[in-house]
């Protein structure tokens, strides 16, 4: 386990054998764990049966357990999150996949309006316990619907959680700890680093997720809590706070320029971590939000908003801001796009000349 | 201009037109419903429950009758229920349009923000409750009081749920009439419509899942048919064979909007099952007798997994949408007199003077016994508060049930919300 922070998690994982994994078959690892465990777990979704999914995710589980547990549906992402509550509101707990985030409008009314409500409005007599697994993000010349990041749709929305892993670690325990929850999670899984991780140099090699140390993943069941930030790097010169694939990106830039950045990786949107966002800033007095999604209403601006109402008498200068440009995510110009070491160098350096 | 000079070009091109449907009568229109094609009851041939889908397809276009004008049952669809459950069926029935016109009231004296009355409706929820197990799970619309009350559920939890008072058992937080009870099988109504379609397929196919035996049957009106949850639901249904009944509850009216905006002028909504290879019945939702024997056949096809079934019931909307709709602004007050399938309540009465297990006399007392019953039950609702009167649920539980737990931007809130009390209400 060396290297690896256990910090929250149960003491006997100290003991438990780790082995290197990519986040795909960390996934598939918190599934099968899962579907072993807790027989209402149900997984559903388009080409996730036989074939195992688009990106793999589900591969092997619909042989290990059976069609009605893990199978294919129809190309209704409307009826996939429809089905879901209903199997919700008679005991089951289903983990249904949208293959593509960009894919997920058609089922937003049953999400918003049904699947995030319905606690609330039957007083608790029916829950839709489901988590909604989606691949996310861009990086991988997907096009404007194969690469988007919808996730302050989501956290805008009273009665949804929203997850977004950054480690194949993170992407098993905190799958796991959704698939438990009783309220319906989004589950956003950034597909740039599915296969290694990411320091936003898209010319050069890509890395593979072996050799890095949160690639190392205990073996069988374990949590990572909702709603718990990660503090992947200690520093004093400045809080940056990003998830998903920003957060590699964000500490390969910090690394190159040698400043003592302390990285948060947010992991939960909401429920936030606002006292681990809170420490951090109070003690660096500077503060970069990162994401890869659109800018204006993007969930950077809520983490902006909190930060100077918290915050502000220990700031030492405005809060910036990076994110992806306001126009849908371009092919060709992808790496235009993608909120890289440039755009992230220059708020960083910003920052840094602020006194 | 440029456009119309770049179509100039194509002169040999007939002009399009587009169609915007009509309905046939307006406020003041004289209503006259005589081509309105109404089958002779007891004519129509009733398949085996266990038969291929296809076999229901002419059924999909004809009209399921069971009491004929002489008030008498007639043919292969008649459910032969025993004056007792008869009996049952009309005093529920009686109950709901009691219960209707008390709670109308009730909106109008300004005791609750709004109520939606179904009255002419009353079979196409009670009827086919009685048809169904108390345990299968029904997906109402938000007409479909009736369940409820053939499920004997208490009308002062209805009542108290309508006052959002401080015994609703949904704290205050849903609009009047969105009723949910998971003790009696009957899912919370949703105010977005068609979306408890798919969830009822969902549930069925839990069901399924497990070798359950329950099956789950849900309500939509014809015009939210047009949602897309509709027509993912069939889909759902149809490939995973799952045990659910669809009823689509054919009123003619969403709000303003007559039956055509949902594509009622080319075919039936019943012959949507047709395209989804799944069974499908048309059925006078105005005749209990016929909307009991429809629901009876496809809850034993559910139950025996020979899959689902799509039931429209052809009925009217006899008042309007809501106590906020005015319906003499856009249909023709006739055409509810003039409605060629009778009232509900009215045929299986006659139906059962004519058995000879009925009168007047013992029909005018049980609407007097039904009317007393609501009576006695606003008077004890009332005892919890009426909306608006401070008799609701504690402040705290607006946070409450968001979530599981209450997360701290939740309990921050809660603590404003408090403060502004205590600002706004000194005591």
């Amino acid at each position: 386990m060396a290297g690896i922070e256990c910090d929250d998690e149960p003491v006997s994982l100290i003991e438990a054998q780790c082995r290197p994994m990519n986040m795909i078959e960390a996934i598939n690892d918190a599934l099968d764990i899962m579907l072993e465990r807790d027989p209402d777990v149900i997984v559903l979704g388009e080409d996730v049966g036989f074939f195992g999914g688009v990106f793999r995710c589900t591969a092997g589980l619909q042989e290990k357990y059976g069609k009605t547990r893990v199978f294919d549906t129809p190309i209704s992402e409307c009826g996939i999150i429809g089905v879901a509550v209903g199997m919700g509101a008679y005991g089951l707990r289903p983990v249904p996949e949208i293959q593509f985030a960009d894919y997920i409008y058609p089922g937003l009314d049953q999400l918003v309006s049904e699947a995030a409500r319905l606690r609330y409005r039957s007083a608790a007599e029916f829950i839709a316990p489901m988590t909604v697994r989606a691949p996310f993000g861009g990086g991988i010349f997907g096009g404007q619907t194969h690469s988007q990041s919808p996730e302050a749709l989501f956290t805008h929305v009273s009665g949804l959680k929203t997850i977004v892993p950054s480690t194949p670690h993170d992407a098993k325990g905190l799958l796991i700890a959704a698939i438990e929850d009783n309220d319906p999670c989004i589950f956003f899984e950034p597909k740039r680093i599915y296969n290694g991780p990411f320091d936003g140099y898209y010319d050069r090699p890509t890395r593979p997720w072996k050799d890095h140390k949160d690639a190392q993943v205990p073996e069988g069941y374990y949590t990572v809590p909702l709603g718990k930030a990660r503090t992947v790097s200690s520093g004093s010169a400045m809080t940056i706070l990003a998830y998903g694939t920003m957060v590699h990106v964000a500490e390969a830039v910090a690394r190159e320029k040698g400043v003592d950045a302390e990285i948060i990786d947010l992991r939960t949107l909401v429920p936030l971590d606002i006292e681990a966002v809170e420490k951090s800033v109070e003690k660096t007095g500077k503060c970069l939000v990162v994401h890869e999604a659109t800018r204006t209403s993007g969930f950077g601006a809520e983490l902006v908003a909190l930060v100077q109402e918290r915050c502000f008498y220990h700031l030492e200068a405005p809060v910036e801001r990076v994110t992806g440009f306001d126009t849908p995510y371009p092919h060709s110009l992808e790496w235009a796009y993608f909120p890289g070491p440039v755009r992230i160098g220059e708020a960083i350096d910003r920052l840094l000349e602020a006194s | 201009m440029a456009q119309q000079g770049g179509h100039a070009a194509q002169h040999n091109r007939p002009h399009l037109e587009l169609h915007v449907p009509e309905p046939k009568y307006r406020p003041g229109d004289t209503v006259d419903f005589s081509d309105m094609a109404v089958s002779i009851a007891g004519e129509q041939p009733r398949p085996d429950e266990a038969c291929a889908a296809a076999e229901t397809n002419p059924l999909c276009t004809d009209l399921i009758r069971v009491l004929g004008e002489d008030d008498m049952a007639h043919g292969p669809w008649n459910p032969r229920l025993s004056p007792d459950t008869l009996r049952a069926m009309l005093r529920d029935m009686a109950l709901v349009r009691a219960f209707d016109n008390r709670m109308y009231r009730s909106q109008r004296q300004g005791k609750t923000s709004f109520y939606m009355k179904s009255t002419g409706e009353e079979a196409v929820s009670v009827a086919a409750a009685h048809a169904l197990a108390s345990d299968d799970m029904v997906f109402p619309s938000y007409r479909q009081q009736g369940i409820l009350i053939a499920r004997d559920y208490p009308l002062v939890e209805m009542i108290n749920q309508i006052y959002s008072n401080r015994g609703d058992k949904l704290k205050g937080r849903q609009l009047p009439i969105m009723y949910s009870s998971r003790a009696y099988s009957f899912f919370s109504i949703s105010g977005n419509l068609a979306t408890q379609l798919p969830q009822a397929v969902g549930w069925a196919m839990a069901s399924a899942i497990r070798h359950d035996s329950r099956i789950a049957a849900s309500w939509v009106g014809e015009g939210s048919t047009a949602e897309g949850d509709f027509h993912s639901a069939l889909t759902f249904a149809a490939v995973y064979n799952a045990p659910c009944i669809v009823n689509v509850v054919n009123n003619q009216w969403a709000i303003s909007s007559f039956s055509g905006f949902a594509g009622a002028e080319r075919t039936t909504f019943a012959a949507r099952a047709i395209g989804y290879g799944i069974a499908g019945l048309r059925v006078d939702g105005n005749d209990p007798l016929a909307v009991y024997a429809a629901q009876d056949w496809a809850a034993d096809r559910a139950r025996s997994n020979n899959g689902p079934t799509l039931i429209e019931y052809f009925t009217y909307r006899a008042e309007g949408h809501s106590t906020s709709d005015d319906p003499s602004a856009y249909r023709s007050a006739h055409e509810r007199e003039e409605w060629p399938l009778g009232d509900p309540i009215t045929r299986l009465r006659d139906h059962l003077i004519a058995l000879g297990e009925w009168s007047e006399q013992q029909h005018e007392q049980m609407d007097e016994a039904v009317d007393a019953e609501v009576k006695a039950a606003i008077k004890e609702a009332e005892k919890n508060g009426i909306l608006g009167h401070g008799l609701h649920h504690p402040f705290h539980t607006m946070f409450e049930d968001v979530f599981e737990d209450l997360p701290w931007h939740l309990e921050e809130q809660s603590a404003q919300a408090i403060r502004e009390r205590r600002i706004k209400w000194p005591e």
